[in-house]
């Protein structure tokens, strides 16, 4: 098992930026460079963690060679990467869609936003008149005067 | 006999372990200073069985004693002596020790730095890090012993070695910083449970925590920057953070360090957020056990993961769950008893440092959601999905932009309540510093790109924001220069380490930014006098020779490079074949140019596209990195941020305990919090 991994790890590390490899590339830079963004976003299937724009499995140049045919047929890249879900699922896509079921993943942070931004507002509004110090206040500021006043 | 021993100082210090919690806990609860003392001595001891232990296995890679099982799987009497150490922790089992080394290192050093912490509490964080150790240590002698030997009949003549990618030098020293960093998490942890217990969170206690935090935080910046700088030159691919799970995994408890250091300067200085303070000192170290489980386990398979046990991960995920819950579920329990603290304005440092905690919080969910989203929606809907740079450049990146762009205004703020107006008009300089850098970046660099100028602006934004709260502080051209200076000299020593963390921030944004915009990369098989063009450079592939290594054969080839005719630099790419494993791994040369890198790969060796009989040639890849070194750069800026403003007096453990002194300071005597145990 540890051996199989190991394998695998290092066959991925040997196989470095794989797409840059001239033997495969298409004759049109512009064409060339909006296939190059796309590998970016395909997962090797059968790698760990790589796009196909990385990974040099047969998988991985198979899956360049259509969507080089793709890009050079005049297709999307919407249409492309539909191509690729629905051949083999969401998982080809390294970026999820915005979906339903993807709602946790997309919105967490940004719920974490809002809710950090409640909680302040609530604290600042719920603040007591803070005109006059009570002696213990008093008492605080006169020592953080004293020991940070630099 | 040598691992016999080591293996007998692990049973050891996991006794003391045990007797640390015992008598700790009994020290607190019949208020006995005798008892409470034992348990320290107890903590000290199980620190000494560990690093027994942790030298025994050392000394078994050293003289390759193969009849230890971990020595055979994982090292080779052909590695240099660098690798056969770095090799003691190279493993699954020799990392779990290296964990409880750092774990022990940590008790025993805050079992005899906090001198001055309330006895109570004292007692019951040196009890919470026994039950840590227990814990840990337990795993270790009986799920992940290193110590292990093989029947005598078994025996190999030769090890496995260690894997070739991990024989860098930046590796060998990357997991000892990552561990101390993740593990000095754990005082933080231990004082927040004993002050949920105690039922008193106060300024004081904050400023207990500062310097455990600071130092975990500034060996885990370096330790994920080792590991990020690993990865730019070892794996050849020219990036150096690819969000990796396993690089998520160290980044989260950095994340929440971050934030913890500045909610814990607002306990401190105000007495507010301490449930939240309390909280994220929980989450800190619960992080670093989430990321040693990620790792160690092999739940979240990775090009890092090397070392992969499902039966083990069970465990860790079971240490993880009670340790964590059990300090959550204290917090539930208690923290709603504690004071608010004090008030403030809408407009106000601590508004500010909140603000600072709301991003990071959020940050650090993006980060946990994009690497453990995948597993759970798998987990229950059975529907895999991937989560690339595609997701974090959305959800991670943001936040961090807004962080940076309020970022030096904050320590501009006053407390309490601010003057926004008066912050915006000393910001002014700044802000114009920013603009030109950005409108420069525009003019000058091509090809023109808008969001790589206004990354380069917001680098220059936070160098100009750092230097101008310098100036700020020192009320430089204001007052005589003289004056200024002396003012700058005087300044304490945290003001330093904040200024100069925020500085290596801005550093390090400016070279992602300015590296990711226009990094150039060119590939082509070449002949021997075959030439490749890349960001203005002309290499030229001179030669490719055999090399003898110490423990692998290589290929190496002479790549000159020029720019306009001159001549640049030669560099040396390897392919390297390790017999011992079979592997053969890449040696990327770079040749600095300044800040930025001229990278270059020498790939596989092919045969001649016109056919057979014409020479071979060579897949060469090169990559134009500007700025690269910045990257690296700047996390170091920001760890010696930490550990000068480690060095601050006024952190000094036990200081805040007495009633300070208004005038006097009080003098250096061997009272520094160490940055490391051992």
């Amino acid at each position: 098992m540890r051996l199989r991994v190991l394998a695998a790890a290092l066959a991925g590390v040997l196989c470095m930026a794989a797409a840059a490899d001239p033997s495969e590339r298409l004759a049109d830079p512009g064409q060339e460079a909006r296939a190059r963004a796309i590998f970016a976003d395909v997962r090797c299937l059968v790698c760990q963690n790589e796009s196909i724009d990385d990974s040099e499995a047969d998988l991985a140049r198979d899956l360049r060679h259509i969507v080089r045919d793709q890009v050079k047929a005049g297709k999307s890249d919407a249409e492309i990467k539909r191509f690729l879900t629905d051949r083999y699922g969401e998982f080809v896509l390294l970026t999820p869609r915005f979906s339903l079921a993807n709602l946790a993943l997309w919105g967490g942070p940004f719920l974490v936003v809002i809710f950090g931004a409640g909680l302040l507002i609530a604290r600042l509004r719920n603040r007591p008149g803070d005109e006059e110090l009570s002696p213990d206040d008093a008492e605080r500021v006169r020592r953080l005067a004293e020991t940070d006043s630099a | 006999m040598i691992s016999e021993i080591g293996a007998f100082c692990l049973m050891l210090a996991l006794a003391f372990a045990g007797a640390q919690v015992g008598l700790s806990a009994a020290g607190r609860v019949r208020r006995s200073t005798v008892l409470a003392a034992a348990g320290e001595g107890a903590a000290v001891a199980s620190f000494l069985g560990v690093a027994l232990a942790f030298a025994c296995l050392v000394h078994a890679f050293v003289t390759s004693d193969f009849s230890v099982a971990n020595v055979a799987a994982n090292s080779h009497t052909e590695k240099p002596l660098l690798y056969k150490v770095a090799g003691a922790w190279g493993s699954h089992e020799g990392s779990m020790l290296l964990w409880c080394l750092a774990l022990t290192g940590y008790g025993a050093a805050a079992a005899t730095l906090g001198r001055g912490l309330p006895q109570g509490l004292k007692a019951l964080m040196v009890a919470t890090q026994g039950v840590l150790g227990l814990v840990f240590l337990a795993y270790t002698v009986f799920a992940s012993n290193p110590l292990v030997r093989i029947p005598l009949n078994a025996v190999p003549v030769e090890g496995r070695s260690l894997n070739p990618l991990l024989q860098d030098p930046a590796l060998a020293i990357h997991p000892p910083f990552l561990y101390s960093g993740y593990v000095g998490m754990s005082v933080v942890f231990s004082l927040a449970v004993a002050a949920l217990i105690e039922g008193r969170v106060d300024a004081a206690w904050a400023r207990w925590v500062r310097p455990w935090a600071l130092a975990a935080w500034s060996l885990l910046t370096v330790g994920i920057m080792l590991g990020s700088f690993w990865a730019y030159y070892e794996l050849g691919w020219g990036g150096w953070w690819f969000w990796d799970p396993v690089e998520n995994a160290s980044f989260m408890p950095w994340l929440i360090a971050t934030a913890l250091l500045h909610s814990a300067i607002v306990t401190e200085k105000r007495g507010a957020l301490a449930g939240w303070t309390l909280f994220l000192a929980l989450g800190a170290f619960t992080f670093s056990m989430l990321g040693a489980f990620l790792v160690r386990s092999g739940v979240l398979t990775s090009v890092h993961a090397f070392a992969v046990d499902p039966k083990r991960g069970v465990l860790l995920l079971l240490i993880l769950g009670f340790t964590a819950g059990a300090g959550f579920g204290l917090f539930a329990w208690r923290a709603p008893r504690l004071s608010k603290g004090g008030v403030f304005a809408p407009i106000s440092r601590e508004s500010a440092l909140v603000l600072n905690n709301i991003l990071l919080a959020a940050a650090t969910t993006a980060v946990f959601l994009g690497t453990l989203f995948p597993l759970i929606r798998e987990a229950m809907t059975g529907e895999a999905i991937s989560v690339g740079p595609g997701f974090f450049n959305i959800a991670f990146t943001p936040m961090m932009a807004v962080l940076a762009v309020v970022l030096p205004a904050g320590p501009l703020l006053a407390w309490k309540r601010g003057d926004l107006q008066g912050v915006g008009q000393r910001l002014m300089l700044a802000a114009a510093v920013a603009v030109g850098a950005g409108l420069l970046t525009l003019a000058l660099v091509s090809p023109r790109k808008a969001l790589g100028a206004l990354g380069v602006a917001v680098g220059a934004w936070l160098i100009a924001g750092a230097v101008t709260e310098l100036a700020e502080r020192t009320r430089a051209f204001r007052v005589p220069a003289a004056d200024s200076l002396r003012r700058l000299v005087g300044l304490p020593r945290g003001a330093w380490g904040m200024t100069l963390a925020h500085l290596g921030l801005g550093v390090f944004v400016l070279g992602a930014c300015f590296e990711i915009g226009w990094r150039g990369e060119a590939a082509e098989t070449l002949p021997i006098g075959g030439t490749l063009d890349v960001a203005g450079y002309h290499l030229v592939l001179d030669r490719v020779a055999p090399v003898d290594g110490p423990n692998f054969d290589a290929d190496q080839a002479i790549i000159k490079a020029t720019k306009d005719g001159a001549p640049v630099c030669t560099g040396r790419p390897e392919r390297r074949v390790y017999p011992a494993g079979g592997q053969t791994t890449s040696e990327v040369a770079i040749c600095y140019r300044g800040f930025s890198h001229l990278y270059m790969v020498l790939g596989e060796r092919r045969e001649n596209p016109a056919g057979k009989a014409g020479p071979p040639v060579w897949l060469v890849r090169a990559y134009w990195n500007p700025w690269a070194t910045l990257i690296f750069l700047g996390p170091i800026i920001m760890a010696l941020g930490g550990v000068i403003s480690l060095s601050d007096r006024r952190l000094r453990l036990g200081v805040a305990a007495r009633s300070r002194p208004a005038t006097e300071p009080e003098p250096a005597k061997g009272k520094k919090p160490r940055e490391q145990p051992a």
